[in-house]
């Protein structure tokens, strides 16, 4: 493996790392501040891409439509949130998981009735959709890079919000310790209802910038969404820092792991074995990595809880 | 058990008369990123269904559609119930060899007919060969050989070969590989329906290889062409792909990046043919889009069947002359690929053409035909069928 070709793989592991981190500081928050699992925040990832596909075609222009998809979807997050998961804030987990995910299947039909069961196409800005030369030769698809500049953004600008700002300072102490913000008199149910916008407008910012590259379609929440899971156990739930951390270790093992591991295996096995190897075993990578931080660390790497 | 045996005998005895209606199985995969391709199929089949007054071989005939979803498991269940609930007496439709392969031996002890209108595995038409399998698509293998002529013949030094990692991916590049003879850099496999080829383009470019030759269908395809170019490889490396890797329903999806890229097929839609014009006239009236490949199968599978239904006269339950009816069917139909025949192993021998992408006379992306590859290949693997 040449220097060049490890650049580009962490390149790639990176722009991956940075759209699970968008998905997972949304559901970091939720679960952390209203202990609430929520499944169906990979729904509202399709959500956000099926928008975002709807907003290009409709005003033809990329730029335009990202800003109309994460207020549309940050929209729909409230208004889920307020009619209907607010109820759920004191019932059990189990009750929880069941109607959250309930909420995934009425959302996967729903999005079937309204764009129908084939992919849609959502594609990347003009300008954006060739290679850019990165010093040292090497060539990289900008839109790629384009991603990774979004999401270092995005992840900067959460980082001022939680540490700097009032905002934040709610969200961490509910963060930390419920009970105590309630009796400190902090408007709960406000503060639940912008932190669930926020984490929906962060789900639908990821669906718009990886639909260029993957495909817009039913049920493209789902497999994320377990990696989101991953990414928040790892990194402690509730922490938005352990959520970036996370994402990262996450994004950079699965892309070297698929690279690395077929390359590794190939010198042994024939082909067609090494590269049905590399896959799974990468795949499980992810989950020995979580494993081992749950055994050193079974709160996360930076739980919020102290 | 004898009384038993005796009420078996009178029951087939009574459904062994001719058929008044056709009753067709139609599993396919409609939904999800390789859906595309089961809706071309789909298109096709029911343009000539349409075109034949909604009667195949003269009988009513009703359709029923099932979806796999690319799921091997819901095809097999699937399988099940359009045999045994709806009672079928033909089936067609499977698009992935995965699911056909997972589906065949319900397939196979419902005892029915099935007219590949795409997948055709070559552990089906090899040693497993039976006479209740025909196809009106294509052997697994022969786009790949085909491809791998032309490489052959264009003097690549090595190939680069990237395949998913599921059985037809695994008969693309021994078809290639037997075409092309030369030395091999890399096979990759990837997992089927991955969406995102970022590790493998960082390879491919470090790689440095002649050529990339790379079979993904649907979906796979769309996001792997419009990643190649994304990344720039489509100037540093020339890319080889079989036909239905670059036909319509791709080119719809990616658009300009695709112009120039050589493709395989057995079929274009510039052919130059009588039933080929009609059946792209036709096509377009009917769905306003170019037909792709896939379409002309769909169209030429439901040719077959009507075709051999007419000549046994509606009595398919007759298997020894229904089967010699469909194994005659490609001599007697006139099909927009042309000419064709069946191996005896009940795949198809043909033509290969080599097409570009290129735009027509109406500025619309296209893909045209340019040269014939290959005149009557057939399948390699018909050799190991023993069947007369």
């Amino acid at each position: 493996m040449t220097p060049i070709l490890f650049f580009e793989q962490s390149l790639n592991g990176l722009q991956f790392g940075l759209m699970l981190f968008l998905l997972a500081a949304g559901l970091t928050l939720v679960f952390g501040i209203m202990d609430m699992i929520n499944l169906a925040h990979g729904s509202l990832y399709m959500v956000g891409a099926y928008l975002m596909a709807s907003l290009v075609q409709a005003s033809g222009s990329f730029w335009l439509a990202l800003p109309l998809a994460l207020a549309a979807t940050a929209l729909v997050g409230a208004i889920l949130e307020v009619s209907l998961l607010r109820k759920l804030y004191e019932r059990d987990h189990l009750t929880q998981v069941l109607a959250t995910f309930a909420l995934i299947l009425i959302t996967n039909e729903v999005v079937r009735m309204i764009w129908g069961t084939q992919p849609i196409m959502l594609n990347a800005p003009a300008g954006l959709t060739g290679p850019v030369e990165l010093p040292g030769g090497v060539r990289y698809a900008s839109y790629r890079l384009a991603i990774i500049g979004v999401g270092t953004l995005v992840a900067l600008l959460l980082y001022v919000l939680v540490t700097k700002t009032r905002v934040g300072m709610l969200v961490r102490a509910g963060a930390s310790n419920r009970e105590m913000a309630l009796a400190m008199g902090v408007n709960i149910r406000r503060l639940f209802t912008a932190v669930f916008a926020l984490g929906a407008a962060l789900c639908a910012l990821a669906g718009a910038m990886l639909g260029p590259i993957l495909a817009v379609q039913v049920g493209m929440g789902e497999n994320i969404l377990i990696l989101a899971f991953v990414v928040i156990v790892i990194g402690g739930i509730g922490s938005i820092r352990g959520a970036f951390v996370g994402a990262l270790l996450v994004g950079l093992v699965d892309t070297m792991g698929r690279a690395l591991l077929p390359i590794a295996f190939a010198t042994v096995f024939p082909p067609q074995m090494a590269s049905n190897l590399g896959p799974s075993l990468s795949s499980i990578l992810i989950y020995v990595l979580m494993a081992a931080v749950l055994v050193f660390r079974p709160q996360g790497l930076f739980p919020a809880r102290g | 058990m004898r009384i038993l045996g005796l009420a078996v005998g009178l029951v087939f005895a009574f459904t062994a008369q001719a058929a008044n209606e056709l009753k067709i199985g139609y599993l396919s995969t409609l939904s999800g990123p390789a859906g595309a391709i089961g809706v071309e199929v789909r298109d096709g089949f029911n343009l000539a269904l349409k075109m034949a007054g909604g009667k195949l071989g003269g009988l009513p005939t009703e359709v029923i559609f099932a979806d796999d979803t690319l799921n091997p498991e819901t095809g097999k269940q699937l399988a099940e119930r359009l045999l045994k609930r709806d009672r079928v007496n033909l089936m067609t439709g499977v698009i992935f060899s995965n699911v056909m392969l997972a589906a065949w031996p319900t397939i196979q002890e419902g005892k029915v007919f099935y007219i590949a209108p795409n997948s055709t595995p070559t552990r089906i038409t090899g040693p497993g060969c039976t006479p209740h399998f025909v196809s009106a698509s294509w052997p697994n293998e022969g786009h790949h050989e085909a491809a791998g002529l032309y490489a052959k013949s264009k003097g690549y030094k090595s190939m680069y070969l990237v395949a998913p990692n599921y059985p037809a991916g695994q008969d693309a590049t021994t078809g290639f590989k037997r075409g092309y003879g030369g030395t091999i850099q890399a096979e990759v496999y990837t997992k089927l329906n991955q969406l995102d080829y970022s590790a493998e383009l960082a390879q491919i470019r470090a790689a440095k290889p002649a050529a990339l030759y790379a079979f993904l269908p649907g979906g796979m395809g769309i996001n792997f062409i419009k990643q190649f170019v994304a990344a720039g490889l489509s100037s540093e490396v020339p890319l080889v792909v079989p036909g239905f890797a670059a036909d319509q329903d791709i080119i719809r999806a990616v658009g300009e990046p695709m112009l120039g890229i050589f493709d395989t097929s057995h079929w274009a839609y510039d052919l130059d043919n009588d039933a080929n014009r009609k059946f792209v006239a036709e096509f377009e009236k009917e769905y306003k889009r170019i037909p792709s490949l896939f379409a002309e199968q769909g169209y030429t599978t439901a040719l077959v069947i009507d075709n051999a239904v007419r000549a046994v006269k509606g009595k398919i339950e007759d298997e020894k002359g229904f089967h010699k009816a469909l194994m005659a069917a490609p001599t007697r139909i006139k099909s927009p690929r042309g000419d064709f025949r069946m191996a005896h192993n009940g795949t198809p021998v043909q033509d290969y053409y080599l097409r570009i992408v290129a735009k027509d006379s109406q500025g619309r992306l296209v893909n045209k035909k340019i040269g014939t590859v290959a005149k009557g290949l057939g399948d390699f693997w018909a050799k190991d069928c023993k069947m007369k």
